[in-house]
């Protein structure tokens, strides 16, 4: 891994029975794996489940002591085809990723598990990046557990709650033969909290137990005619099971009353489980609950979103004059079934929804209270009461101070981090643009996205992890005009784009330029080892070079530029790649490691050479403010976090001078950049050597002698005119 | 809304108004937002309290602005409260601002209002990109920030708390954790602070003292440091070749004009020596008699003053001898060693990044031979070719600095170097033309001169300064004889100041192209 310790997060996995577990609700899932007996965990890193890969990979004690096999997959679809495992064998299996974007690599693998069933509980974990900071385009991955029949778990933001459905998810998998998803929200993902644990529980069955007594069963396999089979076995046998399963064990829960004072209350609100602490917060600002829940209008918490319980439903319908489906996202899922199911029970209860309720989008607190606010005008208004005031920022965002508030305001997009390896990569690109005319730029996912955002502006599209390469397909005949550059990361190459972007350029003899951006990690979700990662790691083989995969699959002409900091350098080998007359695709990969992971693991270890009295030299930047012109040209070019202005006291200068703070790592982007650019002398680089040998001073007297001599003698003949 | 409802006699159903205690923490990525979150958790925690935080990092990760949440509230009989996910709009207790726009944002998005929200900012600048890389002044205005927190804040604590911190060895996750106790919002004593940080185990002594002098600074304990005295700049001090060239300034020119022409003379005859010093109040003075023809006497002699600032930028160009010069004066070494914080012990070397092209060094070259070596093209690009490349220069190794130091000695070639006539009739044409104008369009004439602010920079970003210098002075000239044309002018310039790519400024010519009938857009 990339230095990074996990060791106190480990400490939460080993809480025995009683214990309380108070953090992150990623880590409360990652232990309830553990106490509901897995055998095995796969998956992919990526927001919000990065925490989740990582802890497991820094645990590997405990999960030998438990017989469990983690595994970090290559891709979505290698971690889903890992559940195949609970198809013929009682074995708990759990794996991960970011939705929709990893549902969508793993949806093949996916189908195929849930057209034939699983004996063992096989379950995933879905990190439903949805909504507000989310990094991926907006969809549901409700849709895929309609698809191909898999059961969808949507726990209310609680740990307890969530560690318990893990638990009862497995059996409801065993007991319905099918895969389950349990999706969490990024908010959810992140939520601190605390739930009381049980103890690790090592699998009854094992994976030793499985390969030692091989099963095969034709009928659980994906061939015709069993695939037909199973289409009928999903909605004769498993379908029923499961919804027998959800309501005997009570999987959904209800709050609020069943009798008011008047009778039966006259509306009621149904709503996914992730909905409901904020659902309550907005029933709280009606006057209709407190804090603590009690609600005055009854609730029909679906912790599980997919089946429905055509019964629960009728039974929490029934002798209501209307229901609220607070349901997230588009299209409206939830509210269509509810409204089946009204209809062919013959109700006359009024199914609301998305009528009052946003249609697309995060369903935020103001969303929620508007759209109960409404519902309970209409259907039930004496409950509203005399209406205490809501909450509101309507009076102040309208007030003219603010209004000019939002004028001045910056944009604060992200971007990449101090002596990111990365920079100099696009402020060569940005070069050979200034030379040579825009190209066509087929972006990837991964910390180089961020080379669509100022300063840089390059890319023109991005269409999935991995498919930088695949995505520029269409440019691949050889033409006289420009080519088309096609850039990829680390991560996106080893998930799928060796096949997907370089084979496929290979054998098509795409004619353009292909630049894989390798940072020694999967940098962008957190850091993890990859295939081509440099670091030893004690229980993967790393250090297997993209070169090597590229030549392997067929690529001829390939560049490698091992410090991508030498701009002149890169922007010669971008050039060269764009005119070279030889066929096929150019293919560079442009390596250094990531500047936060490197930082992470060097700084500790030169602090303490330079405790020891080892002779170190560390480098940083800086600007003669007297030099530069505040232009900012190399801001332009490069936009690191560390590079800034600062307004000078000098009455003759309007414009900020370039200023580098203290953050600065020495990575010398900015004078390359200034060499290459031709742009400006005010960088310099300031060397200070600690524990300097008797050689160093020696040199370091003479020369200053000498200097402080010439100096002080210039001096003397210069026109005294004050501080100019 | 049905009319009934209003005039039903009912009481609100239940107790709304006992909410948990809600505190949104506004942070860009890596500023330490998650530490600062994890320590309120922890303290409402040690208190017997539940609480629970939420963020959404997504995308935020790396400079991005970003927003945590934490919500509080004791248990009751036993029953957990259910907390929110997010903030909601007038009803939030304390926003942390970690830097000051992202306070603004908060107040953008509507969690801080008058009737319950106590802000807490560091009123510290961190530049966003599009900050930065204007080309000029990009830098937005602190003060519209001030004023909406005076607007909307029920309370507010804001001060520097980067700069506190940094002084007392931490980061700012201490210092604002220090306001929120010092705030008095929370109900928990200074000790439960205390024993928070301290049981994060790391750095804990210094963010211990980042925390009270911080909580100092909230609680109204201690009076903010005054600002430091440096307010006016000292008067410039002048030998004996250059001090009656200063008086002589001060007797013809007015007072409103004496520190910046004292200034500029400070600057020019730092540039070149005391006889260019000269030239430049001759120049002065003559740009003084103009002003007091078109009637600068009435204005408070802008023009004059604009003259005082930009003759002395354009009279002391950016050349290779200055930066020759810059790089080897003394006291240079010992202000970088304090600069990078070299610790006693430590050697310092600085390596310079250069990249002088023969344009730049024929420029020094004097004009005669220059022009000869300009008509060669063939040779000048043979020669080029041997100059022009990026040089690391070890600037304190004895080699490197003869190098520099002799390079800085050549001003005595420069008058009469070609750079130097370029420079020359340039001015004159900028001054010219500023003087003609100003003649029967006072601001317009004055907006000319400050034009000069666009030329800046070295190398091809120098020549592209140039340019838009001509385009901007090209397309005023198609504006005079218009009412509004200073106004134009003005835009046209601010334009160019903040636009990298020119994009603005092409289509802003245009416009003006369009109705003033000339073809500015070039």
């Amino acid at each position: 891994m990339a230095e990074r310790s996990f060791a106190r997060e480990v400490e939460h996995l080993r809480l025995g029975a009683g214990e309380e577990f108070r953090g992150e609700a990623i880590l409360a899932i990652t232990k309830g794996l553990l106490q509901a007996g897995v055998a095995y965990v796969g998956g992919y890193q990526g927001s919000p489940i990065s925490h989740l890969m990582d802890v497991l990979a820094d645990a590997q004690d405990i999960l030998g002591e438990l017989g469990v096999n983690f595994q970090s997959s290559a891709n979505e679809s290698t971690a889903a085809a890992m559940l195949s495992a609970s198809v013929m064998y009682p074995l708990r299996g759990a794996v991960a990723w970011k939705s929709t974007v990893g549902t969508n690599v793993a949806s093949d693998a996916l189908a195929n598990l849930a057209s034939g069933g699983v004996t063992g509980g096989a379950m995933v974990i879905i990190g439903e990046d949805y909504g507000e900071g989310s990094s991926i385009m907006q969809e549901r991955t409700h849709a895929f557990a309609m698809k191909s029949q898999m059961w969808l778990l949507d726990p209310r933001p609680d740990h307890a709650c969530i560690v318990d459905l893990i638990e009862k998810g497995f059996q409801l998998s065993e007991a319905s033969n099918t895969p389950v998803m349990l999706e969490v929200r990024v908010r959810t993902c992140h939520m601190h909290g605390a739930f009381v644990c049980k103890d690790n529980v090592a699998p009854a069955f094992t994976l030793e137990d499985a390969l030692a007594q091989p099963k095969r069963d034709l009928d659980r396999i994906v061939l015709p005619p069993a695939a037909y089979a199973h289409e009928h076995e999903k909605i004769a046998q498993r379908l029923p099971a499961a919804i027998a399963f959800v309501r005997d064990n009570r999987l959904n829960e209800w709050f609020g009353p069943e009798e008011d004072s008047d009778g039966p209350p006259p509306v009621g609100i149904v709503l996914q489980g992730g909905m409901y602490n904020n659902v309550i917060r907005a029933l709280q600002y009606l006057g209709l609950s407190d804090a603590y829940g009690n609600t005055r209008v009854p609730l029909y918490v679906l912790n599980v979103t997919y089946p429905l319980v055509d019964s629960e439903v009728v039974a929490f319908a029934k002798g209501k004059q209307a229901i609220l489906m607070v349901e997230e996202g588009q299209p409206d899922y939830l509210e269509q079934a509810i409204n089946t199911i009204a209809n062919r029970q013959g109700l006359t209860t009024r199914v609301r929804g998305k009528d009052v309720l946003p249609m697309a989008g995060d369903y935020s607190l103001q969303a929620i209270l508007a759209g109960i606010d409404a519902f309970l005008a209409t259907e039930a208004p004496r409950l509203l009461g005399n209406r205490p005031p809501l909450p509101t920022a309507r009076p102040v965002l309208d007030l003219p101070v603010v209004k000019r508030l939002r004028e001045t305001v910056p944009a604060r997009p992200p971007g990449l981090c101090t002596g990111c390896p990365e920079r100099p990569i696009f402020a060569a690109m940005k070069l050979v643009d200034q030379e040579r005319g825009a190209h066509h730029v087929s972006a990837d996912i991964g910390c180089h996205l961020f080379s669509i955002l100022p300063p840089f502006n390059i890319g023109n599209t991005t269409m999935g992890f991995g498919l930088g390469g695949a995505s520029a397909a269409a440019f691949g005949r050889k033409t006289t005009g420009k080519r088309s550059i096609a850039v990829m990361g680390d991560g996106g190459f080893w998930h799928n784009g060796l096949t997907s972007g370089i084979g496929n350029a290979v054998f098509n003899k795409h004619d353009g330029v292909f630049l894989i951006v390798d940072n020694f990690y999967s940098s962008a979700t957190g850091g993890q080892d990859i295939l081509s990662s440099r670091a030893s790691n004690a229980s993967r083989k790393t250090n297997n070079p993209i070169a090597k995969a590229v030549a392997g699959i067929g690529a001829t002409w390939i560049r490698e530029v091992d410090r991508t900091y030498d701009v002149g350098r890169m922007k010669a080998v971008l050039t060269e790649a764009l005119t070279t007359p030889e066929e096929g695709p150019k293919v560079i990969i442009a390596s250094s490691e990531c500047m936060l992971n490197k930082q992470r693991r060097v700084k500790p270890q030169v602090a303490k050479a330079i405790k020891n009295g080892a002779r170190v030299v560390k480098e940083r930047f800086g600007v003669d403010e007297d030099v530069c012109t505040g232009d900012h040209a190399c801001i332009r070019l490069s936009g690191c976090p560390s590079l800034s202005v600062k307004q000078l006291d000098d009455p003759l200068r309007d414009d900020p001078v370039v200023t580098i703070d203290n953050t600065c790592v020495g990575c010398g982007n900015c004078g390359e950049v200034s060499e290459a650019a031709v742009l400006c002398p005010s960088f310099y680089r300031a060397d200070v050597i600690h524990n300097p040998t008797w050689w160093d001073r020696a040199r370091a007297r003479v020369a200053m002698g000498l200097i402080t001599y010439l100096q002080a003698r210039r001096d003397r003949a210069r026109p005294l005119a004050g501080a100019a | 809304m049905p009319t009934e409802i209003l005039r039903l006699p009912l009481a609100p159903a239940g107790e709304a108004t006992e909410r948990p205690i809600a505190i949104a923490i506004v942070a860009m990525g890596g500023q330490g937002g998650g530490v600062l979150t994890g320590w309120i958790v922890a303290l409402a925690e040690a208190a017997g309290w539940v609480a629970q935080s939420t963020s959404v990092p997504g995308v935020a990760q790396r400079t991005g602005a970003t927003i945590y949440y934490v919500e509080m509230m004791p248990t009751r009989d036993g029953r957990k409260p259910v907390l929110a996910q997010m903030p909601t709009p007038g009803d939030v207790d304390v926003v942390l601002a970690s830097e000051f726009m992202e306070a603004g944002r908060s107040i953008l998005r509507g969690i801080v209002t008058p009737g319950r929200t106590t802000l807490i900012a560091s009123d510290h600048r961190a530049l966003s990109i599009g900050e930065k890389s204007a080309p000029g002044e990009g830098i937005a205005d602190s003060g519209v920030v001030h004023e909406a927190i005076g607007a909307t804040a029920r309370a507010r604590i804001v001060f520097d708390m980067n700069a506190l911190a940094v002084a007392n060895g931490s980061v700012i996750s201490s210092a604002l954790f220090g306001a929120l106790a010092g705030s008095g919002v929370l109900p928990f004593a200074r000790e439960a602070y205390h024993a928070v940080i301290a049981a994060d185990g790391k750095g804990v002594a210094a963010s211990i003292r980042t925390f009270d002098a911080a909580f100092a600074r909230a609680a109204g304990e201690e009076a903010p440091p005054p600002p430091s005295a440096a307010a006016s700049p000292e008067p410039a001090l002048f030998d004996a070749h250059c001090g009656p060239l200063a008086s002589r300034l001060i007797e013809r020119l007015p007072p409103g004009v004496h520190a910046m022409a004292r200034a500029g003379l400070a600057k020019v005859v730092d540039f070149q020596d005391p006889a260019y010093g000269r030239e430049y109040c001759g120049l002065l003075e003559q740009l003084h008699t103009v002003d007091l023809a078109a009637g600068g006497a009435g204005r408070d002699h802008v023009f004059t003053r604009e003259a005082a600032k930009y003759l002395a930028q354009a009279m002391a160009y950016d050349d290779i001898v200055r930066v020759a010069d810059l790089k080897t004066r003394s006291g240079r070494h010992a202000r970088i060693a304090a600069e990078v914080n070299a610790a006693p012990g430590t050697l310092l070397q600085t390596t310079e990044y250069m990249h002088p092209r023969l344009e730049e060094v024929a420029g020094i070259l004097p004009a005669p031979l220059a022009d000869w070596l300009m008509h060669r093209p063939r040779l000048f690009r043979a020669i080029d070719r041997r100059i022009s490349k990026g040089r690391r220069v070890r600037t304190y190794s004895v080699g490197w600095f003869l190098a520099l130091y002799a390079v800085a000695g050549l001003r005595r070639l420069r008058r009469g170097s070609l750079r130097h006539r370029e420079e020359v009739a340039h001015r004159d044409a900028w001054l010219a033309l500023a003087t003609r104008l100003v003649a029967t369009d006072y601001a317009l004439g004055v907006e000319v001169l400050r034009c000069r602010r666009l030329v800046k920079g070295y190398s091809d970003t120098h020549a592209r300064g140039l340019s838009k210098f001509d385009r901007v002075i090209a397309t005023i000239e198609t504006l005079a004889g218009r009412n509004d044309a200073a106004d134009w002018a003005s835009r046209l310039r601010e334009t160019a100041v903040r636009d990298g790519e020119d994009k603005d400024l092409d289509g802003l010519i245009r416009t003006i192209g369009s109705f003033a009938g000339a073809a500015g857009a070039a």
